[in-house]
């Protein structure tokens, strides 16, 4: 029998949180009142692939209170060598499903919601404003600017990863306190530009390093400890296994979060990112 | 002594895979232009038509990015260290692709 009477001294937690976190509590930076407040946050993790996989896998460990997900794909065996919280028996599954059986079962302390479905521009700003931060695991340009959009119009911090070959780049955009994504790059590349992991590939360890670090940055905002990436862009090579960082800046002419921002409201993300054939830049 | 330059994944092959360059430019531009001498290709894919670089492509000296600088204007001084970073996406899944289970919230 689980318990669950809170024990004094120890941030309101109970004494199975206490046993379960007890490695995060010997923190200085966490303690007791830091696990406490990862285990009364949430956050939503888009997409339960190679980033959101392991991602979701850390935070349902590390007891985020309630931790959604949100995924339309099912598993397929070319997803094994990467998604982590997706077994051989789960091929054909869809994915929330499977991912969401391994995280109770790892965790039943905390609350598993899943979406079945795709994050869209009808349902983002609703779905957002029931979690305390965001995290893209799609690695997509479409679902990535609908992400910004949304955080930025909801007030919602969102930890971005993104991972190529032996490449991979991670950054945290706290609308209000520092740039966001299209700061960062006002605009998509043109279809068939920038490859894909679909077309160049892709070694398992290294979404699962930037997804890992992802899980992290979403520790310290709800926890408060340390310093996120907000205001820097963090390179991994994993050929040369070398960590790099370049700043980023707030751009006062930003479309989303500028001084006379123009995006007030969700658009197409499909077309700005030219994915259907009504196309919008570059076409 | 010269810049060391960074040549991200998805640019490497118009660099015959090399990761990582030392050329001397006196200015960004002139980098751009040096590396398109030796790599033939290679500017066309981080300048559009106008010569300007693309927005999906950001170039930062010592860590700061060259568009909040002088552009590809920005000097370069023996030593710099210059990043090419182009957004990624390796993720094989867009919004546009078939999926199977039914749609959330729609």
């Amino acid at each position: 029998m689980a318990e669950r009477k809170a024990v004094n001294g120890f941030g309101g937690l109970t004494p199975d949180q206490i046993r379960r976190y007890s490695r995060h509590m010997l923190i200085p930076e966490i303690g007791p009142s830091g696990q406490k407040r990862i285990s009364q946050g949430s956050a939503l993790v888009v997409g339960t692939g190679g980033l959101g996989a392991p991602a979701a896998y850390y935070l349902a460990a590390a007891g985020v209170g309630r931790l959604g997900l949100i995924d339309g794909d099912r598993v397929d065996v070319s997803n094994l060598g990467r998604q982590i919280l997706h077994f051989t028996p789960d091929v054909g599954r869809p994915k929330v499903e499977s991912a969401a059986e391994k995280l109770r079962q790892l965790n039943p302390e905390i609350e598993v919601v899943t979406h079945e479905g795709r994050l869209d521009s009808s349902n983002a700003l609703d779905l957002f404003r029931r979690y305390d931060v965001i995290v893209d695991g799609t690695d997509n340009f479409a679902t990535r600017y609908l992400i910004n959009d949304a955080c930025v119009l909801t007030g919602r911090p969102f930890v971005h990863g993104s991972v190529l070959r032996f490449d991979g780049q991670a950054s945290t955009f706290i609308p209000g306190s520092g740039p966001c994504y299209r700061c960062l790059y006002p605009d998509p590349p043109a279809p068939g530009t920038v490859p894909s992991c679909q077309e160049a590939g892709v070694l398992g360890p290294v979404p699962g390093i930037i997804g890992t670090i992802q899980a992290l940055e979403v520790l310290k905002l709800l926890s408060g400890a340390g310093k996120t990436l907000s205001g820097r862009l963090l390179l991994f090579d994993g050929l040369t296994l070398r960590f790099e960082e370049v700043r980023l800046r707030p751009d006062p002419g930003c479309a989303a979060c500028g001084k006379n921002p123009t995006i007030k409201e969700l658009i197409d993300y499909e077309r700005f990112c030219g994915l259907t054939p009504d196309r919008g830049p570059d076409a | 002594m010269s810049c060391k330059v960074r040549i991200p994944a998805p640019l490497r092959r118009y660099t015959g895979d090399a990761a990582e360059l030392h050329l001397d430019a006196a200015t960004v531009g002139d980098l751009v232009k040096t590396i398109e001498a030796g790599h033939p290709g290679f500017a066309a894919k981080v300048l559009d038509d106008k010569g300007q670089l693309r927005r999906f492509i950001n170039i930062y000296v010592n860590q700061e990015d060259i568009r909040f600088a002088g552009g590809l204007g920005t000097p370069l001084k023996d030593g710099d260290e210059v990043s090419i970073i182009p957004a990624i996406a390796g993720g094989d899944t867009s919004p546009a692709a078939p999926v199977d289970s039914p749609a959330w919230g729609r």
